[in-house]
């Protein structure tokens, strides 16, 4: 493997760059995903069928946490490939710790969030809004259970296999993933939340 | 029992019991042959675990194959249901199975892999590459494909077929009106094979846009090459929305969710507007690559290039934009009003303009060019009037107001087959024979393939245009039988016989194969059509690494200026080649996602859990994984190179 030291770790092979490349494209597709879904929302989120509706179950609290841990946890992830650039193997594994605990802490929050909301009758079958509504955010909180497994693989890795162009690489993409599930959230956040409370 | 109860079919006839025999002996046979030839380890060294992407096209080409002659059946059983008024051949349930599973199989599991096989044949040798940019992705790509299609073709034989329409509308697709698992094989089958697409168009752009030979400019690259490219920038975006729709249905039929159903605020249009966000758009995935394949033989038998390069690049472009501009021209007649109508039915007639741009470029091509009457040149010459004449009735459709009269009538089913089946269907067939010599190092005989273009023509004339008369006279579509005094009788048994006189054409094209395998001469050159790209500048047969050195280029017909121009392709010495190892992991986790539908689409929850695990082991797995690939030494090429140098 021809290695080219002139760029960063990440992008120093060919290899390395072609997956780099791939998933920018793949974002691209889960950018149409996820697209699709708020289509869905915003055709059906006032069909409530008696049901509840936005502004009855939203609640700005868990919400606002769920923001501020998911916007926290975009900036460490930043951090900690500027450690990885900077060749710093402890504080990127620190930061991307930091990002997985994040990750996880709005992961528990929209447990709550989704419990509670069965509770006060807005289950999936309930209508087509909480249909969509729950497809939707539960779609976007899939993707973050998967990049939280994903993540701890590959700190594992950074730990074994210390910063090679694989796992570098790894580790970039990575982040440019979780990046985007945070772009997601902000469209959620105003889209659904804030205009639903509204 | 009551567990095994659900496996039952719920309308069983004759046929189906005759089709699960015949299934179950095919597998025995297939299962002893393999065993008694001893050929089990070579299936899984050489072709379930390749990465290869000639191997990997080729078996996209066998499911292609396969598919063609199940869809190709169902054909048959309708028209020969329609020939006669009153007919009692199939019953309504049977018809609606049959016109479902006819056009799911025709546009996903055999036009999509068809396309699939040349773009993986073809692709990376016309751009000089290796391989594809993730080899691996690409063999999961295809046994997800594989298992998908599979999955999708036992549903008749386990639980029933799927009955609401290829398009699968809903309320009818909900379970209040389709009852049994047909319509679960529907959403989860197409979503596994789905997925498996979407990692084909990424993998290609990848590979399009970062690994051609040096010098090739976006403007130099071979037309095919161009519109497999556009291809895959609209799987990449209409795919997801397929998912997405899936999903929900899938959801509405198995977790009672509300998206598309009649009660709690549910809106079954919904479905059809999602589903043909990604519908339309699949539409020109299947057309314009089949165009890419009619540039390359229009160019090579006209000798000459191809003309207005450009502007084919140009309306490739434009069609792919307008693409996503157009789905609600489906359902003009459900009532989204006059000015929605409107704006739909201009840019549905826009698309005209750059499909002319094509037509009137080949045509220019041809223009002073020295044509030759070769097979693929005879289907291309074929394609034109017939496509044509299907783009004009595709226009007529396109008038929102007119649309009352067609919507639902064999008018438009004569319409789609018209662009299809020239459009789509000819340019496979014109390419399969093109690219015969490159996979197999001898040519398909050129007399039998002749007789098949006309038989295939005559056939096809005669099976649709009468459709165009009953159609515009009232025959209603997806009707399983007419009376006689509808006066439809005679014209539906003409596309009876047209349908025949088709069947007989496929027939002629397996005998071919037969005939060429056992006869046709093998001493041919690498390039027997005297050809233009890059493609025809390896040996036959291709070697593993395609190319021992990486080709220049320096315009869209590097072989041609290398063969008169006197253009140097290969520089330099020979160097060690990187190259993917194999794996067995796309397979399996094909398997398990196969199981995983197959559990799904009966609601056994518990297998169900187990095989979703079962997938992320799998990609766990694959995140510790570490593979290097291997490389061929120096001295290898050289063996190699020398070996069919000399053949």
């Amino acid at each position: 493997m021809d290695i080219n030291h002139s760029l960063p770790l990440e992008y120093s092979t060919e290899e390395n760059r072609l997956k780099i490349f791939g998933f920018w494209i793949f974002l691209g597709a889960e950018i149409m995903l996820f697209a699709t879904l708020f289509a869905a929302y915003f055709t059906l989120y006032n069909r409530t069928a008696g049901g509840p509706d936005g502004a009855e179950i939203f609640q700005i609290t868990p919400v606002f946490l769920e923001t501020i841990l998911l916007l926290t946890s975009s900036f460490t992830i930043g951090l900690g490939i500027h450690a990885m650039r900077l060749g710093r193997v402890k504080a990127m594994m620190g930061f991307f710790i930091v990002t997985l605990l994040l990750g996880l802490g709005f992961l528990s929050v929209e447990v709550f969030e989704f419990i509670t909301y069965v509770h006060e009758g807005a289950g999936i079958q309930t209508s087509a809004f909480t249909s969509s509504l729950l497809a939707t955010l539960g779609t976007h909180g899939a993707h973050v259970t998967l990049g939280f497994f994903w993540g701890l693989f590959i700190l594992i890795q950074v730990k074994k296999r210390g910063l090679t162009p694989a796992t570098a690489n790894k580790s970039f993409i990575f982040s440019l993933y979780w990046h985007f599930l945070d772009v997601v959230w902000i469209f959620i956040f105003s889209f659904i939340y804030l205009k639903g409370m509204m | 029992m009551e567990f095994f109860e659900r496996f039952a079919i719920p309308n069983p006839s004759f046929a189906i019991y005759a089709s699960m025999v015949a299934a179950g002996i095919t597998m025995i046979a297939i299962v002893a042959g393999l065993t008694y030839f001893k050929k089990w380890g070579y299936l899984w060294r050489e072709w379930l675990t390749t990465v290869d992407h000639k191997r990997i096209g080729i078996m996209y080409l066998i499911s292609a194959l396969l598919m063609l002659f199940r869809g190709g059946v169902d054909a048959i059983m309708m028209r020969a249901q329609l020939a006669v008024p009153d007919n009692t051949l199939l019953d309504a349930q049977h018809y609606n199975e049959i016109f479902t599973t006819h056009g799911v199989v025709m546009i996903l599991f055999m036009a999509m892999p068809f396309i699939m096989f040349f773009m993986n044949l073809v692709v990376p040798l016309q751009i000089g590459a290796r391989d594809v940019a993730f080899p691996r992705l690409n063999a999961l790509s295809f046994w997800l494909f594989f298992m998908g299609a599979m999955l999708f073709n036992i549903s008749f034989m386990v639980g029933g077929s799927p009955d609401a329409g290829w398009t699968s509308y809903f309320p009818l697709a909900d379970n209040e009106f389709s009852k049994s698992v047909g319509t679960n094989y529907y959403m989860i089958a197409i979503q596994i094979a789905g997925i498996g697409t979407l990692m084909t168009g990424i993998n290609f752009i990848t590979t399009i846009l970062k690994m051609r030979a040096p010098g090739m400019k976006l403007m130099q690259m071979p037309m095919f090459t161009w519109s497999s490219l556009i291809a895959n920038v609209i799987i990449v975006f209409a795919f997801p929305v397929l998912t997405v729709a899936l999903a929900m249905g899938t959801m509405d039929r198995l977790f009672g969710t509300n998206f598309f159903t009649i009660d709690n605020g549910g809106m079954s249009m919904l479905w059809a507007n999602i589903f043909w966000v990604w519908g339309h758009p699949e539409v020109y995935i299947l057309i314009l690559p089949a165009f890419g394949i009619y540039s390359e033989i229009f160019s090579t038998f006209s000798r000459r290039n191809l003309y207005g390069y450009k502007s084919m690049v140009w309306s490739m472009v434009l069609i792919s934009l307008l693409s996503f501009l157009v789905w609600a021209h489906h359902f003009f007649t459900m009532g989204q009003g006059a000015f929605t109508n409107s704006i739909f039915s201009i840019t549905t007639m826009a698309i005209a303009v750059p499909t002319g741009v094509k037509i009137f470029n080949w045509l220019l091509t041809l223009w002073k060019g020295k044509i030759e009457f070769t097979t693929p040149m005879l289907y291309a010459i074929m394609f034109i009037p017939l496509f044509t004449l299907g783009g004009v009735t595709g226009v007529m459709l396109a008038m929102s107001a007119a649309d009352y009269q067609y919507h639902n009538t064999m008018f438009l089913v004569a319409h789609f087959h018209n662009v299809i089946i020239p459009g789509v269907v000819y340019a496979m067939l014109a390419g399969l024979t093109y690219y015969w010599p490159k996979m197999f190092g001898f040519m398909l005989n050129e007399k039998i393939g002749k007789w098949t273009v006309w038989t295939l023509s005559i056939g096809f004339v005669l099976a649709f245009m009468p459709m165009y008369i009953t159609g515009l006279d009232g025959q209603a579509r997806r009707l399983y039988t007419y009376s006689e005094s509808t006066g439809f009788g005679p014209l539906n048994m003409v596309s009876f016989v047209g349908a025949a006189i088709m069947a007989v054409g496929f027939v002629l094209i397996v005998y071919n194969i037969y005939y060429s395998v056992r006869y046709a001469s093998r001493d041919i050159s690498a390039d027997p059509w005297d050809a233009r790209t890059l493609e025809w500048a390896t040996h036959t047969p291709i070697p593993e690494y395609n190319f021992a050195i990486t080709p220049e280029v320096k315009s869209s017909e590097a072989f041609w200026d290398s063969k008169k121009n006197g253009h140097v392709l290969f520089k330099g010495n020979y160097e060690k080649i990187h190259m993917p190892n194999n794996s067995g992991m796309p397979f399996v986790m094909s398997i398990i996602f196969f199981i995983w539908g197959f559990s799904l689409i009966f609601s056994l929850w518990i297998p169900a859990i187990v095989a979703t695990l079962g997938i992320f082991a799998c990609l766990t797995l694959r995140s510790f994984e570490k593979d290097h690939g291997h490389y061929i030494s120096v001295k290898e090429i050289e063996d190699t190179e020398s070996e069919l140098r000399g053949a």
